[in-house]
């Protein structure tokens, strides 16, 4: 059980340390780690507060907590991919609604301009 | 393109990617059949000569700045026939295997049913045509799913040679299925309490390129459309069908 731990401890840590670095480096926007950065922070205290994670355990009626900790990752990570799958479809629609945008506005503007050529040469 | 003059105008749009094999004939058999009507292409982003062809056949080209698929083109063509304040649109598909003779045919029944989309049928008239075993399978499988949600039957639900009136045009330059649009574009009209119509027109082997469509995509295709359809009739707003 102590292994399994200490390995959460550390992938929770990398974790939040590669998020901390992207926002450092402007690679990712501050609303979009928030996600991340609990997901991580939650695993990091599971695994470190045996007290809390047995409680956990107890609680989802799980006899070994590790298992508690996999199926409390395993949820947190669900509803990350969740929340970014909704991000994903706003973000499509909105850059579809864009480009079809985009493509009206350019197309009034070329006829404007042959318009305009039109006159000038009559 | 000007703008639409009159309580008839008809605007005809041809989504088209990678089509510089077909759309130059599809627009001059278009402009041989209504001459006075307005052909748009809509360029999904092309890697060919499509815009170029198209233009020199005579018709617009709408381009699209990047790649939407053949819902997000036949959508941008809807939004710019309705803010041009076009009555009617017709779509035909750019690789030719729509024959434009039955447009006329698409736009009287438009105009004289009062329904808000009349559909090209393949099926009306005689045996089924240039349909492989699998999808003539996906057709008669959809119509059976289609006939309680719609109320009536219909029988080429997946065809794209479809015309719309100013309401339907209305509600699909600001909500229109983005992929596989045909099927669930039929559910969003009920939703709305909307009537369609079925007339017989041919249907021609393609004049160039391939069909993109494989097993595989298929196979995504009816599960795609069997969830779009399902979300829709979710959507329904409860409003008593018209009749």
């Amino acid at each position: 059980m102590d292994r399994l731990l200490n390995v959460v401890t550390l992938l929770s840590a990398t974790l939040i340390v590669v998020v901390l670095a992207s926002l450092r480096r402007a690679h990712i926007r501050v609303e979009y780690s928030v996600s991340w950065l609990a997901a991580g922070v939650c695993l990091l205290v599971l695994s470190r507060a045996e007290g809390v994670l047995v409680w956990l355990a107890g609680l989802l009626g799980i006899e070994d907590p590790p298992l508690a900790l996999l199926f409390v990752s395993f949820s947190v990570f669900l509803l990350v991919f969740y929340r970014f799958s909704l991000i994903i479809s706003e973000l499509k629609d909105a850059n579809i609604t864009l480009a079809q945008r985009v493509a009206i506005l350019q197309y009034e503007l070329q006829a404007l301009y042959e318009k305009g050529q039109a006159q000038k040469a009559g | 393109m000007r703008r639409a003059s009159g309580p008839d105008s008809l605007l005809i749009i041809v989504p088209a990617y990678n089509e510089e094999g077909a759309v130059g004939e599809v627009v001059w058999e278009i402009r041989q059949v209504m001459p006075e009507v307005p052909v748009l292409v809509i360029d999904d982003c092309s890697s060919d000569c499509t815009a170029v062809v198209a233009r020199v056949a005579g018709a617009e080209v709408l381009s699209l700045p990047h790649h939407l698929g053949l819902g997000g083109c036949v959508q941008a063509g809807y939004r710019l026939a309705y803010e041009l304040g076009y009555q009617y649109v017709i779509r035909v598909d750019g690789d030719g295997q729509h024959d434009p003779r039955d447009l006329p045919a698409i736009f009287e029944a438009l105009r004289e049913s009062g329904c808000e989309m009349v559909i090209g049928s393949r099926f009306l008239d005689g045996p089924e045509q240039h349909t492989s075993f699998l999808r003539g399978l996906g057709i008669r499988f959809f119509r059976l799913v289609l006939r309680p949600i719609l109320g009536k039957p219909v029988r080429d639900p997946t065809s794209g040679f479809v015309g719309v009136n100013r309401a339907a045009l209305e509600i699909f330059s600001r909500s229109f299925p983005l992929e596989y649009p045909e099927i669930e574009a039929l559910v969003v009209l009920q939703r709305k309490a909307f009537r369609f119509a079925e007339v017989p027109c041919r249907v021609r082997p393609r004049r160039a390129g391939r069909s993109s469509i494989t097993a595989l995509k298929s196979f995504y295709y009816i599960i795609h459309v069997l969830l779009g359809v399902f979300v829709n009739v979710l959507k329904y707003d409860g409003r008593p069908r018209r009749r």
